[in-house]
């Protein structure tokens, strides 16, 4: 029967992949267990193991949640009956015996108040009595909590691990405050990264636009409309990220204000994929680009020149670019404006370059091919799938589809 | 038959898939106009562009096929095929879309936080989406030897040097309108020979008999169906849609989740126009070839029968018609499948780069390959009905339960799936050497999804009850995510002021 022979080509597939996993499984094994080392050893690296499962939970500060993962490493840390971790507002997190949650919170108050640990005697707990000890988790000198170890009896090896435990805690709780105050800083790096409206275009524009007043009142109306609109989406407070559809559309005002000092000498050619519309990129990331190309691409070549911006799909990655056949770039000046020296010229490119990398990763920067006189090609490569970040969108002219509507 | 009919037809199909693929779209979207450049797919291209991939070699031959040999049995894989759709837009179309995540790995890696939960979903995408590509190039390869006679390892090496080369190069990436046009090309192949053939037996001289009773003996009928059976199928086929990587892909070409709610509405009218199509041929070939009613045989009943009915020119031009329907049908299921794994399997394994990408490609392309050329296909449409049963045990439990239930955890998921995988894996896999021991359980091995995808569930569900501590933080604010419509978020933003009117 040939379908038995695909399922036997198949079981053959499966049962090779599993054969081979079992194989590299084993394999480990006997390699762990030959490289397991003396009894020491082994409690090193136990205790290790045990601190760095319970530190990735610490790092978010010591709330119900991460108390309860943590807390069950912490427990088999210590080798302790019942652990109890409380946070600074008082609220306890009990490992183990559910009963110690008061006497838990007692203690952890006063060793909290008094900063230094301490042990408590013959507790009756249910059927029977238990010691406790209680340390303080002291962070930057002040009390963040306590962690308290229930125990019969406790001795003073306990007492003391306790207290190690708890100035461990205490240092992965500020490492974790360090984290949040460096994702801090780099959202305000991205904030302050943020394209800024350059007061040339600005200029530029109420030029071009005052100078329309009066010959086409219609098309200087139609300007400011635009300008409007450009201005409203640059200044847009909220919201670091945007999806093409919008980005494209803040061009295409740019673009026609720009026109209107250009006239014809300014040519753009569009190929936008429409399945890449929705994808999410950082907030004015792509209108930098086509401003650089305007500004110093084709502002100074005689005749003007043609903008191609293509958008197209690449597999899991939407792949964006401008390009312009204008003046070009030094490579060499390139670089070192890419690079964070010489500000000036090309500082939108080190800007949106930046972002990428800050939010992206070091690998999806912008690509760059030019030359002196070879015209400009600015790549960006994106995921498409971002399922962290939502486009902010404020614009309520946007249709529900997501198209422009005029 | 003349080969040079399937000769000509197959070339053609094949050069003109990959020149549009390549050169096509990229002229004709060409433009200086901002607003026609930011024009998103609408719902009617994208439901045909859907259609374009989700119709495979399965429907375009096998229902055919399948009908001819079993009788109405076979008209449950039409319905399933199709209904999976309505499980889609009740269930996952929209809510997904509004997740932002691109694939079902990428999926469940956010909603769980969990990298294991990812790793295991891609594994099962991967493995779904090859054993999905199988029948597709056995399809191509039944094809080819009945049209031109060549050996069938021709057919199946044809497409997926094919797909693999205009993938890998970068042609035929996501394209819509590529996908909508062989949706209806494929519609077009199969309704006008259909309604020549009609036609034809109809004004015959004397005109054609049909009589039911042979068509449809009252032994094929619905009379007879085991209700075990049905209902096991009809739960494969309707769970297993949702699952579908390459389908579900397309629904982020839809900019919002009411624009994926109404793709998905079309989808559903035009897969049910469609499948009227197969249906007839089906019909057709029990009265007028029931000598082609044998197993792996059967599937090539929509490329015969032209040619049997109507001789002469008209006849070769509906068989060139068909062949290329058939051609179309398996390179834009392949390659959208290709395209979706080898994203999965470049993302996970070989760090997103398009070198990867590329060599994900031929990967994708070549595996099921070595799987078809190395087995033989018994009926099309009861293979392809295997993957949505094992889609269906794996995928599907986590998707509607991620979506829908916040006690869902990361340990959870991978107990369901790996329960859901090992069991309908080894029903599909060793059902035919357990049930040769065990003949009363038969049915059940042939048709496992109706214990498979509770019991996956099951495991699911108690797990997780288990780990109430493993629910992931961000659990409601994703949830919040999924089912707050798009609108009303951006209404409730800070600046909705309104927008001066132009003239």
């Amino acid at each position: 029967m040939p379908e038995s022979m695909l399922l036997a080509a198949a079981a053959g597939v499966v049962a090779g992949a599993l054969a081979v996993g079992v194989v590299l499984l084993l394999r480990r094994l006997v390699v762990a267990s030959r490289e397991l080392g003396t009894d020491v050893e082994r409690a090193t690296y136990q205790t290790l193991h045990l601190a760095s499962r319970a530190a990735k939970h610490l790092r978010g500060g010591i709330d119900e949640v991460d108390a309860m993962r943590a807390g069950r490493y912490l427990r088999a840390l210590l080798g302790c009956e019942s652990l109890a971790l409380v946070d600074r507002a008082g609220g306890v997190t009990v490992e183990g015996d559910d009963a110690v949650r008061s006497v838990a919170g007692r203690l952890a108050a006063e060793a909290s108040a008094s900063g230094k640990s301490q042990v408590q005697r013959r507790i009756p707990l249910g059927d029977g009595e238990t010691d406790a000890v209680a340390a303080p988790i002291l962070a930057d000198g002040r009390a963040v909590g306590a962690i308290v170890a229930f125990a019969a009896p406790v001795r003073a090896g306990l007492v003391r691990a306790t207290g190690e435990v708890a100035d461990w805690v205490a240092a992965q709780v500020e490492l974790g405050e360090l984290d949040a105050s460096r994702a801090a800083l780099a959202e305000a790096e991205v904030r302050a990264l943020r394209a800024q409206i350059s007061p040339h275009f600005i200029y530029n524009s109420l030029n071009a636009i005052a100078s329309f007043i009066n010959t086409d009142p219609a098309q200087a109306r139609e300007l400011v409309l635009e300008f409007a609109d450009f201005t409203r989406y640059s200044f847009r407070r909220h919201g670091d990220f945007t999806t093409v559809a919008e980005e494209l559309r803040s061009i295409d005002s740019y673009l026609r204000l720009e026109r209107a000092r250009f006239g014809d000498r300014l040519k753009v050619t569009l190929q936008v994929a429409p399945e890449v519309l929705s994808t999410v990129v950082p907030f004015l990331s792509i209108q930098p680009l086509v401003e650089n190309a305007v500004r110093h691409g084709l502002e100074s070549k005689e005749g003007g020149g043609r903008i191609t911006i293509t958008a197209e799909d690449s597999g899991a990655f939407a792949e964006i670019s401008v390009e312009d056949d204008g003046v070009g770039i030094d490579p060499a000046v390139l670089e070192s404006v890419l690079a964070g020296g010489a500000p000036g010229e090309h500082v939108g490119l080190r800007n949106v370059d930046a972002r990428l990398r800050q939010v992206y990763g070091e690998e999806h920067g912008l690509v760059v091919e030019t030359n002196v006189g070879a015209g400009t090609l600015v790549r960006m490569r994106v995921p498409k799938s971002q399922p962290g970040r939502v486009a902010a969108s404020a614009d309520a002219a946007l249709g529900p589809d997501g198209r422009l509507e005029r | 038959m003349n080969p040079a009919i399937g000769y000509a037809a197959i070339t053609v199909v094949a050069v003109a898939s990959a020149l549009i693929g390549f050169y096509g779209l990229r002229v004709s979207r060409t433009t200086s106009d901002f607003y026609v450049a930011s024009r998103t797919v609408r719902p009617w291209w994208n439901a045909s562009a859907i259609g374009g991939e989700y119709l495979s070699a399965a429907s375009f031959l096998g229902i055919a096929g399948l009908i001819l040999l079993t009788g109405s049995a076979a008209l449950w894989f039409p319905i399933g095929y199709t209904a999976g759709y309505l499980m889609l837009l009740l269930f996952v179309a929209a809510p997904l879309r509004r997740s932002g995540a691109y694939t079902i790995p990428d999926f469940t890696e956010a909603r769980l936080e969990s990298e294991w939960a990812r790793r295991v979903t891609s594994l099962l995408v991967i493995v779904i989406g090859w054993f999905y590509i199988v029948p597709q190039l056995q399809g191509a390869a039944l094809t080819v030897r009945i049209t031109t006679g060549l050996p069938a390892w021709a057919g199946s090496l044809a497409v997926a040097v094919i797909v693999a080369v205009v993938v890998a190069a970068g042609g035929m990436r996501s394209i819509t309108f590529v996908q909508a046009f062989q949706f209806w090309l494929k519609l077009t192949a199969l309704a006008v020979p259909v309604i020549a053939l009609l036609l034809v037996v109809n004004g015959g001289e004397p005109p054609a008999q049909l009589t039911p009773a042979e068509a449809f003996p009252p032994a094929a009928g619905p009379g007879d169906l085991d209700v075990y059976r049905t209902v096991s199928l009809m739960v494969a086929l309707l769970l297993g849609t949702l699952g579908l990587p390459h389908v579900l892909v397309r629904f982020y070409t839809n900019p919002d989740g009411v624009a994926a709610r109404r793709t998905t509405v079309i989808v559903l009218v035009l897969l049910s126009v469609f499948y009227l199509f197969p249906t007839a041929f089906g019909f057709l070939g029990r009265a007028f070839a029931p000598d082609l009613a044998a197993p792996g045989e059967s599937d090539a009943l929509v490329l015969l029968l032209p040619d049997r009915l109507v001789p002469g020119p008209l006849g070769e031009l509906l068989t060139a018609l068909v062949i290329a329907g058939a051609f179309a049908a398996f390179l834009s299921t392949s390659s959208g499948l290709v395209v979706s794994l080898a994203g999965v399997i470049s993302q996970d394994l070989l760090g997103g780069s398009v070198r990867g990408f590329r060599i994900a490609a031929v990967i994708s392309s070549f595996v099921p390959l070595v799987v078809a050329l190395a087995t033989e296909s018994t009926g099309l449409a009861g293979s392809v009905g295997l993957v949505f049963a094992f889609t269906a045990s794996t995928l599907c439990p986590v998707l509607i339960l991620g979506i829908w239930w916040r006690g869902l955890t990361a340990r959870g998921a991978i107990a369901g799936m790996a329960t859901g995988a090992v069991l309908s894996g080894s029903a599909i896999l060793g059902g035919a050497a357990l049930s040769a021991l065990l003949p009363g359980m038969r049915p059940f091995l042939e048709q496992p999804a109706a214990w498979t995808v509770p019991l996956a569930v099951l495991v699911t569900v108690l797990v997780s009850r288990g780990d109430r501590r493993g629910v992931p933080r961000g659990t409601d604010a994703f949830l919040m995510r999924l089912h707050v419509p798009e609108h009303t978020r951006h209404r409730a933003g800070p600046e909705t002021s309104g927008r001066m009117p132009r003239q």
